[in-house]
């Protein structure tokens, strides 16, 4: 990359770095914080904390690997990989979620010391 | 800063380096993507071998089951011991880990690294006009990885216990439980293996993708790539990004079975009449899924190589351009695409509901479509070309009825109220290996005909080649029709005798007599098979030295990568590539020749 | 002919192999981690109500950890700027920072892997009665701690109670459990803070399982230890090639573009790195 950077530049690029780092610590802070509050929603609770996790993700890869001025190519590679991961998490928890009423793939032991040999 | 000097100088500077390569960095650690992908080549060829070795051994104990196998049994015995292959009879035991084997050997340590990485290794960047890989030194340690990979698979036969033999698929429980006497077992060696060779397959994929976007020569545009480079471009995205969860299951398997962890394993498991000493919790499916999410993928590895080969093979020997290149490279990119979310056709029986089996259904429906373009593309370019019938040609041509039949017999299977009937009989793997028998392997044959001369500077027997290809498709043929009749009979997968068991008797419903008899035309037709392969062998190692002299560009081809010495230097090009046309100018009108190369400077016109 | 392309950037994509080559292969960890998530989801969600451990882990230690794994990620990219400006000690002086912090993360790690080998849990055959904050409960999963012979012992399994011939064992439990929900085990805590460790003792014999917090334990800490695990490998692997770079300085004085490439790709895995645990953190510890 030979790109001349002047010294202009680097100074703001550098004064941006220091920021995304305090915006990291205060993300951690905050989420840390979320915790200890206890929210009685589940949905609400890994809403909140992966909403946080996914601004700070942002803070990083933007700034620091510089994805916010980086080139169509990688763009392109990484949301094709984004899509591909999203489609295999969620077809594989909605498969889960699809398993006939009653059938017992997991969780289904038993606090007795007999296991059942379940005739499915 | 003037680049050409800088360049001329240290390619001054890389020749007087190069001449001190001794034998060992010139052969064993090259980074010359040449010599790696013969490196590729040769071992691929060699671990296709092997695994048609242990299928011909299955196929005794199909059609004579529990009888001494003739020549080689006492040598089985002697070296795998008394317990699996006593007085030279085939254990159960041992045909699953044959059966086992063969499916991985085939896939991994044969087809990818010949479709993918050795004829890719050798051909891609001389066709894009590049002088090597993006990053040769990788490109070695990719080679590494797949050798020591190879190396683990085979002596996994001689780990205590015997080789893996929960399927290529490794399907848990079974494959924790299989082998309960050894913890380190052959089971752990096969995913030892596996690691190894997934790392090789992401190394080199990284390697291509990053070759074909950074290192095309100038004015080779993207459309103006030949085909086989778009198809080995989508493999590697492929191979990048649906190997790493099998990776992470991999990893999660060793750990179930070397570190007690039930990541796969179900709550109230009962082993051998036992209940199972592990936490329980896990889930089966989970591997399934995680297994499945590459499986697919992968077969769509060692299929688009293959079409990128016929279409290159099919256009030099046609004189004429590949009818439909957009459409081609559309395709091609909507597979790639679609593969990634076809993967649980395969586990249409694991009892999911109706919702997400329908959106399977129509994902594998719909990835059928540009398959059917592609071989609709590759059939018309024939029409009206001036066909030279070189073995090359020969073996490309029959793969496209061969992938014909293996694509259309999918369909029941894709569509999950006909793939009920028809899971895990003999139809599937009828139709998997049309697919990839007289599909994919067909079509590296031709790849292997065709480009021998530029490689060696001499071209094969074409005596010899006619008759490997006569025998091969005909023997292939009488090896797989009939399992798609077993199939339907409802004959399954994985039984050491052929289905013996559940013969159909006077008072029993079972498997028909005459289906049980095609095990032994079939088994012959395998043996005959391998017979056919003789004269390739010879043909292979005898040209080397002996065959006729061949030119730089015997078959008068367009592509870049016949446009440079044979074999092409150190750095590919004496002179730099500029391209100026598209990959397939073959008789144009009112040109002196009938093709015309890709690099050919343009003859100056008065505008 | 030479490779062109590796040091300066290619006309149409406006990228040098490498940052090309590293991209592709980050593409390739997402979807090795993210299988991970995906298992960790799954496993979760398949597991019955109160069988999935959480709260066990140290969250000040936890959260500490993450506040050193970012400060490497701020001094690469401080160092990256620092030789774009040509100071190149001030490159050296962030890097070493840098590896600091990843010498800090993995012996954190350590320490927090090595507290959970002597953790507990115990599963009896008949539930007995505890005190969790203050009040009795009948119970029979305890977690807790247990002594042998004067020491606290690491991975033992019920197994190991039958090879050491032992016939009863001092256990002082945890005034938690995680069938508890979050709150609840955040005030039983409290309750308990300051209450002296009450031992009792627990015979082999009403013992069914035995299981330290160890990936055999459970989906919940099989999932941990291999995400962890991992990443720490990550983080190791890391580490290494950015002290390679940092102490190979020759290539600074004769190929200072190549360089700062190589620091630049470095960095684009070091903080990928980073990635990972700002996902991690919060869903192993937290949630």
């Amino acid at each position: 990359m030979s790109e001349s950077h002047s010294h202009h530049d680097l100074a703001k690029h550098i004064k941006v770095y220091w920021v995304v780092f305090f915006a990291l610590l205060v993300g951690t802070a905050v989420t840390v914080g979320l915790n200890y509050m206890h929210f009685d929603s589940l949905a609400l609770t890994i809403g909140i904390a992966m909403f946080v996790a996914t601004v700070k993700a942002f803070l990083v890869a933007g700034y620091f690997m510089h994805l916010l001025s980086e080139k169509k190519m990688i763009y392109a590679i990484l949301l094709t990989t984004v899509f591909f991961l999203v489609g295999m998490m969620f077809l594989v928890i909605w498969g889960r979620d699809q398993l006939p009423r009653g059938s017992s793939f997991f969780g289904s032991h038993n606090s007795s010391s007999t296991p059942a040999i379940s005739s499915q | 800063m003037d680049a050409t000097t800088h360049a001329a100088h240290t390619h001054e500077a890389h020749e007087a380096h190069h001449e001190e390569l001794g034998f060992w960095r010139k052969y064993i650690f090259s980074t010359d993507h040449k010599v790696i992908g013969i490196q590729y080549g040769f071992t691929a060829l060699c671990f296709l071998m092997f695994g048609f070795l242990l299928m011909t051994m299955m196929r005794w104990s199909m059609a004579y089951p529990d009888k001494p196998i003739p020549m080689v049994g006492g040598l089985l015995e002697k070296i795998l011991g008394a317990d699996v292959a006593s007085g030279g009879v085939m254990s159960p035991d041992l045909y699953n880990s044959f059966g086992a084997m063969h499916g991985t050997i085939m896939v991994f340590l044969a087809i990818v690294p010949l479709a993918f990485a050795a004829f890719g290794n050798y051909v891609v960047p001389l066709q894009i006009g590049a002088p090597d890989m993006a990053f040769p030194r990788i490109n070695m340690v990719s080679y590494q990885a797949y050798f020591m990979g190879g190396v683990v698979m085979f002596f996994s036969f001689f780990a205590p216990g015997g080789a893996a033999k929960s399927g290529w698929t490794s399907y848990s429980p079974l494959a924790t439980f299989a082998d309960m006497a050894h913890r380190v077992d052959g089971q752990t060696l096969w995913l030892l293996g596996m690691v190894l060779l997934i790392t090789s397959s992401l190394l080199g994929a990284v390697n291509f993708i990053a070759t074909i976007i950074q290192l095309r020569a100038p004015g080779m545009t993207w459309m103006r790539l030949p085909f086989f480079v778009w198809a080995q471009f989508v493999t590697a995205f492929l191979l990048l990004l649906a190997f790493p969860p099998l990776e992470a299951a991999g990893v999660m398997q060793l750990m179930d079975n070397l570190l007690d962890t039930s990541f796969f394993l179900p709550s109230g498991l009962v082993v051998a009449g036992q209940p199972a000493t592990i936490s329980g919790g896990g889930s089966p499916l989970l591997w399934q899924h995680l297994f499945w999410f590459l499986g697919h993928p992968e077969v769509y590895v060692l299929i688009l190589p293959a079409m990128g080969m016929v279409a290159e093979i099919i256009a030099t020997n046609t004189r004429k351009p590949i009818w439909g290149y957009k459409s081609l490279v559309y395709s091609v990119l909507a597979i790639g695409f679609l593969s990634f979310i076809v993967w649980a056709h395969h586990m249409y029986l694991t009892g999911m509901g109706t919702k997400i089996s329908t959106f399977f259904q129509t994902t594998t429906m719909i990835i059928s479509i540009p398959s059917v373009i592609i071989l609709t593309c590759l059939f018309l370019s024939l029409w009206g070309g001036s066909m030279r019938f070189n073995t090359a040609m020969l073996f490309a041509l029959a793969f496209l009825p061969m992938f014909g039949i293996g694509g259309l017999t999918g369909l029941p299977l894709g569509l999950n109220f006909t793939d009920l009937h028809l899971h895990d009989t003999y139809y599937v793997i009828a139709h998997f290996h049309y697919v990839v028998a007289p599909g994919t392997i067909f079509a590296l044959f031709a790849g292997i005909y065709h480009w021998y001369p530029k490689i060696t500077g001499r071209f094969m027997s074409e005596r010899l080649g006619k008759i490997h290809f006569w025998l091969s498709l005909i023997f292939m043929n009488l090896v797989f029709q009939p399992m798609f009749v077993q199939g339907m009979a409802g004959m399954i997968r994985r039984m050491y005798n052929g289905g013996a068991t559940y013969a159909g008797t006077d008072t029993e419903v079972g498997l028909p007599a005459d289906i049980l008899k095609m095990n032994v035309n079939i088994t012959h037709a395998a043996w005959a098979l391998g017979l056919a392969q003789i004269p390739f062998i010879i043909n292979f190692f005898w040209s080397i030295k002996k065959g006729k002299k061949a030119s730089d560009n015997p078959w008068n081809s367009t592509t870049v990568e016949w446009q440079t010495p044979t074999p092409p230097p150190h750095g590919n090009f004496t002179k730099p590539i500029e391209v100026h046309r598209g990959p397939y100018e073959y008789s144009v009108p009112g040109h002196a020749t009938d093709f015309t190369p890709q690099n050919e400077p343009e003859k100056s016109t008065k505008r | 002919m030479e490779i062109p392309y590796t040091v300066e950037a290619r006309r149409d994509t406006g990228l040098f192999n490498a940052k090309v080559g590293i991209w592709l292969f980050l593409a390739s960890e997402v979807m090795l981690f993210g299988a991970l998530f995906s298992a960790y989801i799954l496993l979760r969600v398949g597991a019955l109500p109160g069988d999935w451990p959480h709260g066990l882990l140290n969250i000040p230690i936890g959260t500490f950890n993450t506040a050193v794994l970012i400060s490497s990620s701020v001094t690469v990219v401080l160092g990256w700027a620092a030789l774009q400006a040509g100071n190149f000690a001030r490159y050296r002086k962030c890097q070493a920072i840098t590896l600091l912090c990843a010498l800090g993360f993995l012996g954190i790690k350590s320490y927090e892997y090595r507290e959970k080998f002597g953790h507990y849990e115990v599963w009896l055959n008949q539930p007995i009665t505890v005190k969790h904050a203050g009040k009795d409960v009948q119970t029979d999963r305890l977690l807790g701690h247990f002594t042998h012979n004067g020491s606290h012992p690491l991975f033992w399994k019920t197994e190991t109670l039958a090879e050491k011939k032992v016939e009863a064992i001092k256990f002082s439990p945890d005034p938690i459990h995680y069938s508890m929900t979050a709150r609840e085990m955040a005030h039983a805590k409290k309750e308990a803070h300051g209450q002296p460790h009450a031992e009792i003792e627990i015979k082999t014999a009403d013992i069914r399982r035995l299981s330290a917090f160890v990936p055999g334990h459970g989906p919940y800490f099989a999932i941990y230890f291999t995400l962890t695990a991992l990443h720490a490998l990550h983080v190791l692997g890391g580490a290494i090639v950015i002290f390679y770079i940092w102490a190979n300085t020759k290539m600074w004085k004769t190929e200072p573009e190549r360089y700062i490439n190589r620091v630049e790709v470095s960095g684009l895995f070091w903080h990928f790195v980073d990635l990972v645990w700002i996902f991690l953190f919060p869903v192993l510890y937290l949630l």
